[in-house]
């Protein structure tokens, strides 16, 4: 097993490089700097311009800038954020913990309302219970999460009064669901799909029919068959989601004003403040390794017969 | 007589009741919003020139003066008084004794001399350098060949003497809040950007990234009673929608309103009642590069101006969120002509200049604009019919607006619609179109010309500020008939707010930027306690 772990996360090596490359040189070809990125009307004075893009670097060579910041991320510095000029590690540890209640939030969510709704409907094919399910999933996949966030907003803040309907508060409960409610919805939805999928194809399996010939009772059959096979597939889908979720919380954080990472990349993106989006980029990046990572380690716990090269 | 004594008692309960409901009340929380989409950047004002962190700065820190909404003028902030030299050039401010910053020490001449020297840093990019660069001395230590700018003198603790480069009103220059009077001790500690010490009327408590800031109280704030409220809240709301749920849902106190929630809240009969306006200093124009040969005739910028049916636009496109533009200078102006009428909406007129201009035909434009429902493709989009319509076809060429400053100070444009800061200084607005200012320090169409300079540099030396505004108005009206620019709108800002809160102000420099200590809530609020 620490081989395994060793090796799978020798692997991603080789992908942070690239995500750090690519990165760093789309940013750096873009049209635009941080230095025209004023907002309305608020243009800066051309000398002061000048004075900003030989402080922050932005007049030197590519070349030179791209191997400064490689020799300092080797050394764990991700540079200085060119809007806050504080450092981005300091910056991107006061959004990480946010981001990471309200993605973790957001998938107990999926999965807790997802997975036994997938269940149920793989039970029962057919049954209205069934197709709810899939309307409700089908619906789950295509709302944007914009809408979704607002009409949430106006169900439970406005109209209800039960929960505020923006902020990070102090952090409570309160604040968290209707964020993590409006991000886990989709995965949640992908889910029900996926387990009602999985579920009925190992229904379908020929060992579970010899169980059945066999007298099995059903709950056994579920139990010890079909819920073990259909996990892998189900691992994998929340592996993946939860693995993206993070970078899918833009459109929710900037909605709900939550002091996440992915409101502080789309701040970055538009500023041009090219430090803060290579460190936002990779901190994510990294986040989806680190979670395919464990959900390959817990496809072996599951399904020892699971062996990677 | 009976009837005459139960009206004066009537009149004389009214008036008291309207006087006792004016009477700020102490205490609650303020609950703002930063409107502006971004994060808060740094809270070490000299770094930063964004209007969301200029929200903050009117919360913590003070600049030497501070804008008067009422009158649309500066006013003194940090100094009792200034006294002027007979050239206009040496100014001698007594400051206030009574100024403390937040760590309790109080505001001294060192502190004004201290970040005035410090912003014009060669090494840093301080956008307040602009503006201090009128003192005497301020470049030679921006070029790094001296250590103290010359033009600023301690004559003793609390009088500083100013020698300025030019006649003009500092006033203009020091009050923008990147020029705000910071205390170097606390600036010298590493944590000063994220938790900063200022002179404002309230203190630093809290700074949740993204999402809010929390400020408290300053009891030992120079203005006798205020502030009033005991604590700030500044949330982080850059989603027009949020804002709205929120703002209905009442957990907000003010919100700045984009045209389509402009036109909601008017329809309201309850919302309507609490709607703020103001021409802010800002005005939308596409700018007509004279590189670009049609564009090099007065006659074509002036046929473009005709060509637009410019107030329909407003109307349907902008819903009404904006005034239409005379001229150059805005409505706050203190040169402003508001006796000029804009250009006509007259195709066939502007047929015939075309015409004249030896363009009988038109000619094909690339107009580059950005995404900006307000001053971009929308209304690119809307333009090109009428545009179309005599002669001009143009093609629109969308960017992004981080790119558009660097097109315009390339040059790298026919034409680029934008939305550009022209307040409150007059003189220093119209200079854009000064012959001898570079493209790149604002004179993006390339504009040149002679006679215009001149007016210019008679009201620079103006001896009165009356005498002055006579001469700027002219220029104004010499720009409006040389048309370098379509002159399209005046921003108009809306902020809607609460029944509860109370002393807010039309701040024409940024309708965000309010002033906390005015404000006070009454005990409607849900966070009067």
């Amino acid at each position: 097993m620490p081989l395994l772990i060793l090796r799978r996360l020798g692997n991603t090596i080789p992908t942070i490089v690239a995500v750090v490359l690519v990165i760093f040189t789309l940013f750096s070809v873009i049209p635009g700097s941080f230095t025209s990125s004023g907002d309305d009307g608020r243009m800066l004075d051309a000398q002061v311009m000048e004075r900003m893009r030989k402080e922050l670097g932005l007049d030197e060579p590519l070349y030179q800038r791209f191997g400064t910041y490689v020799a300092n991320l080797a050394q764990g510095d991700l540079g200085t954020s060119f809007r806050t000029r504080e450092p981005v590690t300091k910056i991107i540890a006061q959004r990480l913990w946010p981001s990471l209640k309200l993605t973790l939030a957001a998938m107990g969510f999926a999965i807790l309302v997802g997975v036994p709704l997938g269940f149920i409907a793989a039970l029962k094919p057919g049954s209205l219970i069934d197709m709810a399910t899939m309307v409700v999933a089908i619906s789950g996949l295509s709302l944007p999460k914009f809408w979704l966030g607002l009409m949430l907003m106006y169900l439970f803040a406005l109209t209800l009064g039960w929960l505020p309907s923006f902020g990070y508060g102090d952090g409570g409960i309160r604040h968290l669901i209707l964020p993590a409610v409006a991000l886990g919805v989709s995965p949640m939805a992908l889910l029900a799909r996926t387990t009602r999928a999985g579920v009925l194809d190992v229904l379908n399996a020929d060992f579970v029919r010899t169980a059945r010939s066999k007298g099995m009772s059903e709950y056994r059959v579920v139990r010890w068959h079909v819920v073990r096979n259909a996990l892998v597939l189900v691992l994998t889908t929340i592996g993946l989601q939860f693995g993206s979720l993070m970078g899918q919380a833009v459109v929710v954080e900037k909605l709900f004003s939550w002091p996440g990472l992915g409101s502080l990349l789309v701040d970055s993106v538009f500023q041009r403040d090219i430090p803060t989006v290579q460190g936002s980029i990779l901190v994510i990046v990294l986040f989806f390794l680190l979670i395919n990572t464990l959900v390959d380690i817990a496809y072996v716990i599951i399904d020892p017969r699971i062996r990677y090269g | 007589m009976r009837k005459m004594l139960l009206a004066a008692t009537a009149l004389a309960f009214v008036l008291g009741g309207v006087a006792e409901a004016q009477t700020p009340r102490k205490g609650g929380t303020l609950r703002l919003t930063g409107p502006y989409g971004a994060s808060l950047g740094s809270f070490d004002i000299h770094t930063t020139p964004r209007a969301q962190d200029g929200i903050v700065a009117k919360i913590l820190h003070r600049a030497l003066y501070n804008w008067d909404t009422q009158n649309n003028k500066p006013v003194l902030e940090l100094a009792k008084s200034v006294t002027v030299s007979a050239d206009g050039l040496v100014h001698t401010f007594k400051l206030r004794d009574d100024a403390y910053f937040h760590n309790g020490r109080r505001m001294t001449a060192d502190d004004v001399i201290w970040s005035y020297t410090r912003i014009m840093d060669g090494s840093k990019g301080f956008p307040g350098a602009r503006y201090v660069r009128i003192i005497k001395g301020a470049v030679d230590v921006e070029k790094g060949t001296a250590k103290e700018i010359s033009g600023l003198r301690k004559v003793d603790d609390l009088t500083v003497e100013m020698t300025l480069t030019s006649r003009v009103d500092p006033g203009f220059y020091f009050f923008n809040d990147t020029t705000s009077i910071l205390p170097s001790e606390e600036v010298a500690k590493t944590t000063f950007a994220a938790a900063p010490v200022g002179l404002g009327p309230f203190k630093f408590v809290e700074h949740v990234p993204g999402s809010r800031l929390v400020a408290e109280r300053w009891e030992k704030f120079y203005k006798p009673g205020k502030p009033y409220a005991d604590r700030v809240h500044l949330m982080v709301m850059g989603e027009a929608a949020a804002r709205d749920v929120a703002f209905r849902n009442k957990e907000i106190d003010t919100s700045i309103l984009g045209p389509a929630q402009y036109v909601a809240y008017r329809a309201d009969a309850e919302l309507s009642k609490n709607i703020l306006e103001v021409a802010e200093v800002f005005t939308r124009n596409m700018q007509m590069n004279q590189a670009f040969k049609p564009f090099s005739d007065k006659r074509v910028r002036q046929a473009f101006n005709h060509a637009i049916d410019t107030d329909l636009i407003i109307k349907r496109l902008v819903r009404d969120k904006a005034y239409r533009a005379t001229s150059w200078l805005p409505i706050a102006s203190p040169a402003y002509d508001k006796n000029m009428k804009p250009y006509a909406f007259d195709p066939e007129k502007a047929k015939k200049l075309l015409a004249d201009a030896g363009y009988k035909d038109g000619f094909e434009l690339e107009w580059t604009t950005s995404q900006n429902e307000s001053w971009g493709l929308p209304i690119v989009e809307a333009a090109i019919p009428y545009l179309s319509r005599v002669g001009i076809k143009v093609k629109a060429k969308l960017v992004e607006t981080a790119v558009l400053t660097e097109v315009a100070m390339k040059g790298d444009f026919q034409g680029y619609i934008t939305s550009n800061q022209t307040g409150p200084d007059s003189l220093s607005t119209l200079r854009c179109f000064d012959s001898r200012t570079p493209r790149t320090a604002c004179n993006y169409t390339g504009f040149n010309n002679p006679a215009f300079d001149k007016l210019l540099d008679d009201a620079a030396a103006a001896p009165d500020e009356a005498k002055r505004n006579a001469l700027l108005s002219q220029a104004n009206a010499f720009l409006y008939e040389e048309a370098p620019v379509w002159f399209f709108n005046y921003n108009k800002a809306a902020m809607a707010f609460q029944p509860w809160i109370h002393g807010l102000q039309a701040n024409a420099t940024e309708l965000a930027h309010q002033y906390p200590e005015d404000i006070w809530i009454d005990e409607r609020s849900p966070a009067a306690k």
